[in-house]
């Protein structure tokens, strides 16, 4: 099931609701697939994500301050 | 003529009468056989869900659990009841613990644990005591608890503490909130151990399927789901806890304490993390998972809750989300500011302050906090305002705009 992603799988964004503070950086980096709501905490948009947005999601998941995104492997049966 | 209510986790003497002792438990049922494999496979063909309000199937847990085991799972036996509407919990506990014991012990056997941990809402102290002198007996008479090894551990009298992934943190840190998953307790849980997480109701009726089978659980229930539940009913006031069928009706289950159909107006059914449904709507219905989830609804804990006419929904759903918005654990934003906000919103439309605005923005609100907490405190309270939009919405609107209430008692105490 879930593990460290390789190439050829798709892949979904987590985020660590305990850990989320609400920085609102994923967002500004990834506004086709995370809006932030009335409090600044992110909504991320469900399902894998797109091959032509997957470096654009790696960076997000490296930059948001208290590490709370993540990207986890979607299981083969759930792929979009 | 109704036909007479089946009492199995009820049976025996009088629940008023207080605790069942080890003597007249072992008298009136025997002896609980012990735990293996192939009870797993008994409670999976029983088709029992587990009465936590998850309704997962109880079969499939235990061996989710003793698949990983290697005889060192913990059995966490949740009898917190957090739930204000719900007392099914501490009256089994109370009066009968040793249906409760029968089946932590045959839960540990047949997964494979050496630790039972009795988790008991700090708030149910005739509940401990009777759990307290049922191991005490026990002992006395030579059923000692030994192996494996049983304590009881209070459970914060907080709303979240009795979800599973708050209950092993309790255990482990003495910190009754959520974590985030994956671990899931089953994964790693007390101890970071294998942990079964089973509400006390649950393990009572897995140690009469131990005892009688499979089969005889299964001669109870109206519809597709079979055997019966406990369930909490509150009209005007007063709270009864009773055992029914699956299937059995709102209608029969008002009739057998006294409600009619036209002294409320709605039914709240699943307790606070359940919904609202009008009363011609819930009264035919019966009671089973699959019917209720029919009706957009679930038994949830087992609460089945009467609106008095007099008593306005848009009140007692205020009430309500002020009380959710209050128990957050504290540590997703989303549930700590969206439960709040929305809270206060509520609030202002019931008690004649509100706007159209006000409205608007909880109808936007309700459709963004599921799935966006650590545990799903914040689903089941949006959950919860939905029914209630969805029910009482003439009457959301009307304290929104005009700023009017058709229920004289717009204070009184509901659900």
């Amino acid at each position: 099931m879930a593990g460290p992603p390789t190439p050829q799988q798709h892949v979904s964004l987590h985020v660590d609701r305990i850990r989320c503070d609400g920085y609102g950086m994923c967002a500004e980096l990834l506004p086709e697939l995370i809006e932030l709501d009335d409090w600044g905490y992110p909504i991320v948009r469900p399902g894998a994500v797109p091959d032509e947005l997957l470096d654009h999601a790696v960076h997000a998941v490296d930059v948001c301050p208290p590490l709370a995104l993540r990207l986890r492997a979607v299981a083969a049966s759930r792929a979009a | 003529m109704m036909k007479a209510p089946v009492q199995r986790l009820l049976g025996g003497p009088p629940i008023a009468a207080g605790m069942e002792s080890f003597a007249e438990h072992l008298a009136r049922l025997g002896p609980a056989p012990r735990g293996n494999a192939a009870m797993i496979s008994t409670l999976e063909a029983s088709g029992l869900l587990g009465r936590g309000g998850a309704a997962f199937p109880v079969g499939r847990k235990w061996r989710a659990v003793a698949e990983r085991s290697d005889a060192r799972a913990v059995v966490l036996v949740n009898g917190a009841e957090g739930e204000p509407l719900s007392a099914k919990d501490r009256t089994l506990m109370t009066a009968r613990p040793h249906l409760v014991l029968d089946g932590a012990l045959l839960a540990a056997q047949s997964v494979g644990a050496e630790e039972v941990v009795l988790y008991v809402g700090s708030a149910h102290s005739a509940a401990r005591a009777a759990l307290s002198r049922a191991m005490a007996e026990r002992s006395s008479t030579g059923e000692g608890l030994a192996t494996p090894s049983v304590r009881l551990v209070d459970a914060p009298a907080r709303y979240v503490a009795g979800e599973e992934t708050a209950a092993v943190h309790f255990v482990n840190e003495a910190d009754a909130r959520p974590t985030s998953r994956p671990p899931r307790p089953f994964e790693r849980g007390v101890g970071g151990q294998p942990t079964l997480v089973q509400n006390v109701e649950t393990l009572a009726h897995a140690a009469l399927i131990a005892r009688f089978g499979d089969g005889w659980y299964r001669r109870a229930g109206r519809g597709e789901l079979r055997g019966t539940t406990l369930l909490t009913t509150t009209a005007a006031g007063r709270s009864v806890v009773v055992e029914v069928e699956l299937g059995t009706t709102v209608a029969e289950v008002a009739a057998g304490i006294g409600e009619s159909r036209e002294s409320a107006h709605a039914v709240l059914v699943g307790g606070y993390f359940g919904g609202w449904l009008p009363i011609d709507r819930a009264w035919s219905l019966g009671l089973d998972p699959h019917e209720l989830r029919g009706a957009g609804r679930a038994l949830g804990c087992g609460v089945v809750s009467f609106l008095p006419n007099d008593v306005c929904g848009v009140r007692a759903t205020a009430r309500i989300m002020e009380y959710m918005a209050g128990q957050s654990a504290a540590q997703c934003g989303p549930c700590v500011f969206g439960l709040r906000a929305i809270a206060d919103a509520t609030s202002r439309i019931a008690t004649g302050l509100g706007t159209s605005d006000d409205l608007e923005r909880i109808g936007r609100w309700v459709g963004q906090l599921a799935g966006r907490g650590a545990c799903r405190h914040p689903d089941g309270a949006v959950g919860f305002l939905y029914s209630a939009m969805t029910v009482f919405g003439d009457e959301f609107a009307g304290h929104a705009r005009s700023r009017t209430c058709s229920r004289p008692r717009a204070l009184g105490r509901a659900a």
